[in-house]
């Protein structure tokens, strides 16, 4: 029997809803399925005090409710959480403790620094950012040279190592479910020698959604035609809780950071939506945001890329669109 | 300070990519240095100006193509390039086995600067892989980086431009990530330079490497095209009626509001 170990990620104290796909992924026949809970942030469950009153229920519930049978709550010296290194030592220890054969966690920021720590740390083979996954031949599937092509890659060795692409799997709830066992991992007495956190990012920024995570991106390229107007990007993401992006023209001009960036050397993106504002979809954005489920594009120019290789188009000046979009959001 | 830098020759991101047989691609297609490590390369040599005497080094395993990559680091400021040259493919487990033989035959590094990632494998965990092999520890899409008094400080981007920062021992591992500078692209003199600097190929039969095949690996069986099949449908009317058909196919049809 296979036992799956599912690293899950929560946001201010709740699962994120990415990982309810990468359950569902999980979910092979005759599996045995462990969540691996790690605390995510700050905001997350507090392990210690969960300890005695069994996680939160919330949380519990959810996680039996796609499949889980057991969850492995890891506690961590105060602060220690924070530092990646000792994060990693803590999933080993859970793979060895509960003979985890594969394990999965989001290809998010997060995971894309956890996974190959872990990896590399075992010695097990890894692949990032999957959306599709074959138990028998143990073998996934993931994008390769910048999205133009599909590869399917072979993990041998003893523990498996798989990033998953948030969104990539519609969340599935289990058809039969049984009430969890709780498992507790004592990571107090780990430590990272030559790795230390001075300051841990904020991590409930109230606006920013995540590209990499988020469900619907609205993006702006050249069309925007400068700083102002691409405010109107924030405000129609805000009304949709959606992800701002950016072209390259965009980040280069100094309308936005280059953390917006979606492209080849940007952010790969995998929203359910993409709203394409004035870009014209070059080969290197294309790279980044091709595996978007819908895409939308609006454009003066009929002739962009973008235009023929999109769900839906609307020829017209986003600066004639947007506003009305944002005011249709507003009052229906 | 020795610095080493390990490079990747990749297929131009421009290029469009032919699948060949079941798993390789048409080579003959224009490769260059891969993206991210211009990050690195610009890095190195800002360190070099503030730590006089440094020498930086670029390594790249690779074809024999893979020499023009290392020109390319070399006009970027790197003083000696070394090319494994190997026509085979190798996974990331693999690729790390030989640049950390590569390197330590070569000297003691100090510092070891690779790009976030490949435009190419993608594979995001080459530098983690060389952190592990030599004990060093490792940050990737860093940002931002100080080096003072035997140690680094980094900033590393979480998503959305949330950083951590953390304190690293030298001899660390850095992977550059794409804020943390702009690409100084070399002038002609840079590039005439470049050529008079030295490139050592070596062999793998040329290194002390670990003979036992890896306990663990990743293979790739099978590469396809990615298939679109988007049929664009054209939206038209006035601005207000493609606002209010836009709303209703993300409430109807895509079901995200």
């Amino acid at each position: 029997m296979k036992n799956i170990g599912v690293i899950i990620e929560t946001d201010k104290g709740k699962i994120k809803e990415a990982c309810f796909g990468m359950i569902t992924l999980a979910r092979a026949k005759g599996a045995r399925l462990f969540a691996v809970v790690l605390d995510q942030d700050g905001e997350g469950p507090n392990l210690k005090s969960d300890l005695k009153s069994g996680l939160n229920p919330d949380m519990k519930a959810d996680l039996e409710a796609f499949g889980i049978t057991k969850i492995i709550a890891v506690s961590f010296s105060p602060g220690r959480n924070k530092n990646p290194v000792v994060r990693a030592k803590a999933v080993i220890e859970a793979i060895s403790a509960h003979d985890l054969d594969t394990v999965f966690a989001l290809s998010t920021a997060r995971g894309k620094d956890l996974l190959p720590r872990i990896a590399a740390l075992a010695g097990a083979p890894l692949v990032m950012d999957c959306f599709d996954v074959d138990f028998e031949k143990n073998q996934v599937k993931t994008s390769q040279y910048s999205g133009k092509t599909i590869a399917v890659i072979e993990l041998s060795g003893k523990v498996s190592v798989v990033g998953i692409r948030p969104n990539a799997v519609e969340p599935c709830r289990a058809e039969t479910t049984a009430l969890a066992d709780l498992l507790f991992l004592d990571a107090s007495d780990m430590l990272s020698r030559n790795l230390q956190v001075v300051k841990a990012g904020e991590a409930d920024r109230s606006a920013a959604v995540s590209l990499a995570e988020a469900e619907v991106i609205v993006s702006g390229g050249r069309g925007m035609k400068n700083k102002e107007n691409f405010s109107l990007i924030a405000q129609c993401a805000e009304r949709l809780n959606a992800a701002v992006g950016a072209s390259r023209v965009a980040v280069d001009s100094g309308w936005v950071p280059y953390s917006m960036q979606v492209g080849q050397t940007g952010e790969k993106v995998s929203p359910r939506v993409y709203i394409a504002w004035g870009i014209s979809g070059s080969i290197q954005h294309f790279a980044g945001m091709k595996t978007s489920g819908m895409v939308i594009a609006v454009n003066t120019d009929e002739n962009a890329a973008i235009m023929s290789n999109c769900d839906y188009y609307v020829k017209a000046d986003v600066l004639d669109i947007l506003p009305e979009l944002i005011n249709v959001l507003d009052n229906g | 300070m020795q610095i080493y830098v390990c490079v990747k020759h990749v297929p131009d991101s421009a290029a469009h990519i032919h699948i060949v047989g079941r798993n390789g691609i048409d080579e003959t297609v224009a490769f260059l240095l891969n993206p991210f490590d211009e990050h690195a390369l610009t890095e190195a040599e800002r360190i070099r100006q503030s730590l006089p005497g440094s020498e930086i080094v670029a390594v790249c395993l690779g074809k024999e193509d893979a020499e023009k990559t290392l020109r390319s680091s070399l006009a970027m400021g790197a003083d000696r390039g070394l090319l494994i040259a190997s026509d085979q493919r190798y996974d990331s487990i693999e690729t790390a086995r030989i640049l950390k033989s590569a390197i330590e035959q070569d000297g003691t590094p100090d510092l070891i600067l690779t790009g976030k990632e490949s435009i190419d494998a993608e594979g995001m965990q080459t530098m983690f892989r060389i952190g592990a092999l030599f004990d060093f520890p490792v940050v990737n899409n860093v940002v931002k980086l100080d080096i003072a008094d035997g140690k680094a400080v980094v900033d590393t981007d979480l998503s959305s431009g949330i950083v951590d920062t953390y304190e690293l021992s030298l001899p660390c591992v850095i992977g550059a990530g794409k804020g943390l500078n702009t690409p100084r692209y070399p002038t002609f003199p840079d590039v005439v330079k470049s050529k008079k600097k030295p490139v050592k190929t070596i062999r793998l039969d040329g290194l002390q490497l670990d003979t036992a095949p890896a306990a663990s690996r990743m293979t790739l069986v099978e590469l396809a095209p990615l298939k679109q099949k988007r049929e664009p449908k054209e939206i038209i009317g006035d601005p207000g009626a493609v606002a209010r058909e836009m709303v209703r196919i993300l409430k109807q049809e895509a079901k995200v509001i």
